[in-house]
């Protein structure tokens, strides 16, 4: 069991769990995920690892509660509860190079785990332009430990009630034009999101890095579930990536892989709705509204 | 007792239950149901007892044949199990899976007339029968000190983690996955080898001393290197494995539905899929199975795609039945549970439609040509003898590579094929660093991969500077055998003899 010491929620979908791991907390490099089993009978799920602190012995896990798996890890992962299974870190870290002036992108969730490598840039002296990117003002998060890591900050939001009215695209796009020296990109976030960042900076040029998210099993190489496309090769995201070059991603198999267990997540999704926990969650919020 | 020979012995190999294939197909209950007492006793009346023993020559680990099967003669089947612990830990295991008739029983003297003593099968009685008694030779362990650190829980780190713990050290068995045994437990379907067992025969494992600790990515939490220099232990055995699918680049790979066996067999074994929704895990799997090759494990995702429904299941080979490097038990029981085998035949494209989804593949014809370097005839692509056939799922069982994350983060050497240099004392190009298994040799066997790791274990001992064949007991007058294995001897203790010095501990 690796035990549960802090939980933030953020949102109605989004929290965040603190674990204890201290070998993991000093292991854990940006760009590197984990894991997680929430119980014995649960799916093996990969989460990015948001943020470590070896002085703590803990990692940080940011999720979105989307199916089954992340809706129970949302009504039962309490402080003081474990989970079952934590492995990690997995994955290639990211390259903190010394590149002089970046743009990490964050999208929805994403900004959790471009978070550590805004602070790594940041530690290294870039001047890092940081693009943050949400549906609406409520669903932001860690816009403060964000700033903290940024030289400039720029919020989007869909419905424009935050920030500036719009997608990151849009962020990065008015980043790029105020800025001929950027050296790099990283852009987080849901595929398309992360496909459109791409064609952003495909015409400047930009060396552009994106963190892919494919369906995964072992995480150790050993079932090639994650493969991915990428230059034309099939690699093994949880091996060779996480990171890859944007410019090079095949991003309609990766979406179009991620539908591959449309129909079994539905349904599970839907056993669990209809199940006595969930309506304990429901409860739950009720009570706390 | 007159001298048996080939005349007097029973003629015909006694067979083995099976459970009858029409069944089989709808239940994950293990096919082959074992020798009965009576069985066995007949089975055994079959060996020789040959004094050349080309059987033993045969075995990988040199298990003591005609020994335990002595014993079963003699009804003595507790001394049975005691012979062949001496030279494998897990019986029950081989005995369902190693492919006998490629080792023991293919020089077996009674094959010349004969059938082969079916050795696997006497094997296997005694494993279960082990297994059910809870018989266990753990030995009386006298510390050293010694640390040792294992990567991987199959069966090469299983084998040595169990012997140097019998040498008296501590030892450490770290392993990715949450749940030990290798490609024992996320591969070998249930039907053929039912997890119980493994986890009976893991549960001696960690009744020498032997810790666990799963969920552990070597390679990445901490470094080889870093087991040996910063975390103290004095010796490091690899036996990671060759998991690493290989696909062939044809057009079509990255399609919904088709995927590698191993990842197939990992949601059905280790995550359970079969249960889902009850268990969390999908599956996935569609109506008209594919499986490419036609080795063990494309035999045994075939025949679990048949367990989970699948309506029809194809076995695509571009060689023929001759040259299919499955056991021969497994081919057989898959004819019987109605695969179609499609032999002499490669797939050139898997067909797509318009939702990504797999709804076909094209192969082509092969016929065998001139020998190539491993002797096998060569097949070569008949010219326009391309065709299409309907399926929605495609499983890949063409082997598997070398896993890279070890080789990526420590100074090891590889050799070209990125698999561990190691020599035949299994030492690596690091000092205090062993690896044994798949992670060596590429994908072999698990009783070779058992073999290497036991191989390993003698040399970290002598690496350390472990004396530990004092195998004797103290009350045992006939002291000439202090040096050598007394066959008589039941329980494998470790005793000192009044005066002798402790195997050297660490500095
Ligand atoms: C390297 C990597 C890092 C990730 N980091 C995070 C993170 O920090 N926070 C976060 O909330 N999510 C992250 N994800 C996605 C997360 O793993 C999925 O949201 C989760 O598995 C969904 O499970 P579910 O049962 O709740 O939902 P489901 O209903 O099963 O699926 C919802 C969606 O998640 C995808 N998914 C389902 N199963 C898996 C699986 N085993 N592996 C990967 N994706 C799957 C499916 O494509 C589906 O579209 C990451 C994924 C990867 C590969
Ligand atoms: C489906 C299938 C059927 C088979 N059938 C047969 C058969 O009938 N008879 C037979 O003799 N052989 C069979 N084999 C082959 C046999 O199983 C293997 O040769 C044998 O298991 C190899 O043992 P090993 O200990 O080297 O590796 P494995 O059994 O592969 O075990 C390696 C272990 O190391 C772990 N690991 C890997 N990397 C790391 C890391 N970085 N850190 C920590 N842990 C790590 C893995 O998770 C795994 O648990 C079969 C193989 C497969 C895939
Ligand atoms: S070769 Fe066959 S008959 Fe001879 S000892 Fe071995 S098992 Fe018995
Ligand atoms: S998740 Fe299984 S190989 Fe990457």
């Amino acid at each position: 069991m690796y035990e549960i010491v802090a939980r933030e929620d953020f949102s109605d979908s989004t929290f965040l769990l603190e674990v204890h791991h201290p070998l993991l907390s000093k292991a854990a490099k940006p760009g590197q995920f984990v894991i997680v089993m929430s119980h014995a009978d649960g799916e093996r799920i990969p989460l990015t690892i948001a943020d470590f602190s070896p002085d703590r012995g803990t990692i940080t896990l940011v999720i979105q509660a989307v199916g089954k798996t992340t809706r129970e890890m949302q009504q039962n992962n309490r402080v003081g509860s474990g989970l079952y299974a934590l492995v990690g870190p997995m994955g290639v870290p990211s390259h903190i190079g010394d590149a002089g002036k970046v743009i990490c992108v964050g999208g929805g969730l994403g900004v959790a785990p471009v978070y550590p490598q805004a602070r790594a840039f940041k530690q290294r002296g870039a001047y890092v332009i940081g693009i943050v990117g949400f549906r609406n003002k409520d669903l932001i998060f860690w816009e403060d430990r964000f700033r903290a890591v940024s030289d400039e900050l720029i919020i989007c939001t869909d419905d424009g009630s935050a920030g500036i009215k719009g997608l990151v695209t849009d962020g990065i796009e008015r980043a790029i034009q105020a800025h001929s020296d950027i050296d790099e990109v990283i852009a987080i976030g849901p595929p398309v999101m992360m496909k459109f960042a791409a064609e952003v900076t495909r015409p400047y040029q930009i060396k552009t890095l994106v963190s892919l998210n494919p369906i995964m099993v072992d995480g150790t190489g050993m079932c090639g579930g994650c493969r991915v496309s990428v230059g034309g090769e099939m690699r093994f995201c949880c091996v060779d990536g996480p990171d890859f070059d944007a410019h090079q991603v095949d991003f309609d198999e990766l979406m179009s892989r991620l539908a591959r267990f449309r129909k079994e997540e539905r349904r599970a999704l839907e056993r669990w709705d209809r199940s006595d926990n969930c309506r304990l969650l429901q409860e739950d919020r009720d009570v706390s509204d | 007792m007159a001298k048996k020979t080939i005349r007097t012995i029973p003629q015909q190999r006694t067979p083995m239950a099976v459970q009858d294939p029409k069944q089989r197909v709808g239940n994950f209950n293990e096919v082959a149901l074992g020798y009965s007492v009576e069985d066995a006793l007949n089975e055994a009346e079959r060996c020789l007892m040959c004094p050349k023993e080309p059987c033993v020559q045969g075995c990988p680990v040199g298990i003591d044949i005609p020994g335990f099967i002595q014993k079963i003669c003699d009804q003595d089947f507790r001394g049975a199990y005691d012979v062949l612990a001496e030279a494998t830990l897990l019986p029950a295991i081989c005995g369902r899976v190693c492919p006998q008739e490629d080792q023991c029983e293919k020089v077996c003297v009674v094959a010349e007339h004969l059938e082969p003593v079916a050795i696997g099968r006497l094997e296997r009685f005694v494993g279960d029968m082990a297994v059910a008694e809870g018989w266990a030779n753990t030995p009386d362990i006298d510390p050293n000190g010694y640390r040792i650190a294992v990567v991987g829980a199959g069966p090469a780190g299983i084998a040595c983690a169990a012997d140097m713990a019998k040498a008296g050290c501590e030892v450490t068995i770290f392993e990715a996955l949450h749940r030990p045994g290798g490609v024992l437990t996320y591969g070998i379907p249930e039907f053929r080898l039912p997890n119980q067992f493994v986890d009976a025969e893991f549960q001696k494992v960690l009744e020498l001393g032997v810790k666990l600790e799963a969920n552990t990515l070597v390679g990445r939490l901490f470094t080889i290197e870093q087991l040996r220099d910063e975390m103290g232990f004095h010796a490091v055995f690899i036996g990671t494995g060759a998991g690493y699918p290989a696909f062939m680049g044809i057009p079509g790979e990255s399609l919904n539905g088709v995927l590698s066996a191993n990842e197939f067999l990992t949601r059905c074994n280790l995550m359970r899929a079969g249960d889902f929704p009850t268990k969390d895990t999908p599956l996935g799997l569609g109506r008209k199975v594919a499986v490419i090759g036609a080795g063990n494990t494309a035999m045994d995702a075939m025949r679990v795609s048949l367990r989970m429904g699948a309506d029809e299941v194809h076995c695509v080979y571009r060689r023929t039945k001759a040259e299919s490097p499955a056991r021969v038990e497994e081919l057989h029981h898959a004819h019987e549970e109605g695969i179609v085998f499609q032999w002499l035949t490669a797939p050139v494209e898997i067909l797509g439609d318009e939702h990504n989804q797999v709804r076909g593949l094209r192969c082509i014809r092969m016929e065998l040509g001139e020998p190539d370097a491993s002797g096998r005839r060569r097949p070569v692509a008949i010219p326009d003898s391309d065709f299409e056939f309907e399926c929605d799922t495609v499983i890949y069982a063409i082997g598997t590579n070398a896993n890279p994350i070890i080789g990526q983060t420590s100074k090891l050497k590889l050799n070209k094929w990125g698999y561990i240099q190691a020599d035949t004392d299994q030492c690596t190009s690091l000092a205090g660093v062993f690896a044994g298994g798949d992670i060596v040799t590429g994908s072999a066997t698990v009783i070779q991969a058992m073999g290497a790791g036991r191989c390993a274990a003698r040399n970290i001992k002598a690496y350390l500077g472990i004396n530990d064949t004092v195998d004797m007991d103290i009350s045992d007058a006939d002291r000439s055998r202090i040096f050598g294995i007394d066959a008589r001897q039941k329980k494998f203790t470790r005793v000192r003899l009044p005066g002798q010095e402790h195997s050297a501990g660490p500095a």
